[in-house]
């Protein structure tokens, strides 16, 4: 792609989309069908394997990657770079949490319509943990001392 | 090359010595878009991760009122537009202005099937409570605060929906530029661009649908 002397596009045959797209839906079966027997953790692996091969053929072959200018490729890496160390961070805090200190896990939001109904949940000791807030506060670690 | 300078083509730009750096630049810069988009969704996935880290056996429990059939259904409707989608621009890349009108057609109508199932999966969760949040009402999932698993659900799917919509109204400016007979096999950029942001729609999708519909 870098030539000066490119002056026609690079077409790829219609036979390489035809069969990018069997892949994919063949992809997609076997996802589907693995989701139907039970393997414990195995599901979550295959069920995340599968779909970053399908990204790839998608990424390669659809966006072009494969054939265009490396430095697209270079883009769309950092991104994913980026985004995985984001989630490994943000795990190393979450799924850490109560390792040194005891905490005690609450429901997240005590006003949800789900709560109300429970009549032997008492939301006004809760209630000033909520104050002032209308909307889900999403901390589901947010510790509750009980009394 | 040679024909680009001596005679300036209509589609080239005065800062650009030529139509290829004129097009690789508007590809580097649709490529640093797709990273914003990435990192968009991005922080969902990461709200997804964290929830579910914390609460296995909700997300579990809930998944299971998820549709699986209408699921996989939406997911081959999605691959199936991608290929229209590249062979739209295949086709002007060939020249062929006819048959990318047809693909550009073929692709919106995919888009719409798409919108269309998932108009009837939101309604059947709508009449159930199965709501984000405050507006849960639903009773019958077992485990902690299930109405996350539905908070984290509408967000990543409504965005990706939005995206759906935004790639029709996208697509549907380049086959209305098209039929006014804009493009050619010389130049071809907004369709590819276009391309790329709709191919983008399917990978966020190709990772919705095994982390929504299929958990164990």
């Amino acid at each position: 792609m870098n030539s000066q002397s490119h002056a026609q596009h690079h077409v790829l045959p219609l036979r390489t989309y035809v069969m990018v797209t069997v892949g994919l839906l063949v992809l997609t079966a076997i996802t589907v069908g693995i989701s139907y027997m039970d393997f414990g953790v195995f599901n979550l692996l295959v069920a995340m394997a599968v779909a970053v091969a399908k990204a790839a053929l998608v990424a390669l072959y659809f966006m072009h990657l494969k054939y265009d200018n490396k430095i697209y490729l270079v883009v769309f890496l950092v991104a994913l770079v980026t985004l995985g160390v984001l989630i490994f961070l943000t795990l190393a805090d979450t799924m850490t949490r109560g390792d040194i200190d005891q905490e005690e896990r609450g429901p997240i939001n005590r006003r949800a319509a789900m709560y109300q109904q429970d009549t032997t949940a008492v939301p006004a000791a809760a209630m000033h943990m909520t104050e002032g807030q209308t909307n889900d506060t999403t901390a589901s670690e947010d510790t509750s001392h009980a009394p | 090359m040679s024909t680009q300078s001596a005679e300036h083509p209509k589609h080239l730009l005065h800062h650009f010595s030529t139509s290829q750096q004129q097009a690789e630049s508007a590809k580097l810069g649709m490529w640093v878009f797709l990273l914003t988009e990435i990192l968009l969704f991005g922080g969902l996935f990461l709200a997804y991760t964290v929830y579910r880290s914390w609460h296995p056996d909700m997300f579990y429990n809930a998944h299971l009122f998820l549709d699986r059939e209408l699921g996989s259904l939406n997911t081959v409707v999605l691959i199936l537009s991608s290929l229209t989608m590249a062979l739209a621009i295949r086709s002007m890349q060939l020249g062929n202005r006819k048959r990318t009108i047809r693909m550009l057609v073929f692709t919106l109508a995919l888009a719409a099937v798409f919108l269309v199932v998932k108009y009837f999966e939101y309604s059947h969760k709508i009449d159930l409570g199965q709501l984000p949040g405050k507006l849960y009402t639903f009773q019958g999932i077992e485990g902690d605060n299930p109405h996350v698993f539905f908070s984290v659900y509408f967000l990543m799917t409504g965005l990706h929906g939005i995206h759906v919509v935004a790639g029709m109204l996208t697509i549907g400016w380049v086959l209305w530029r098209t039929v006014r007979n804009d493009f050619s096999s010389e130049y071809y950029t907004p369709i590819e661009m276009t391309g790329l942001y709709w191919h983008l729609v399917d990978l966020v999708w190709i990772f919705l649908f095994p982390l929504f519909y299929l958990i164990g």
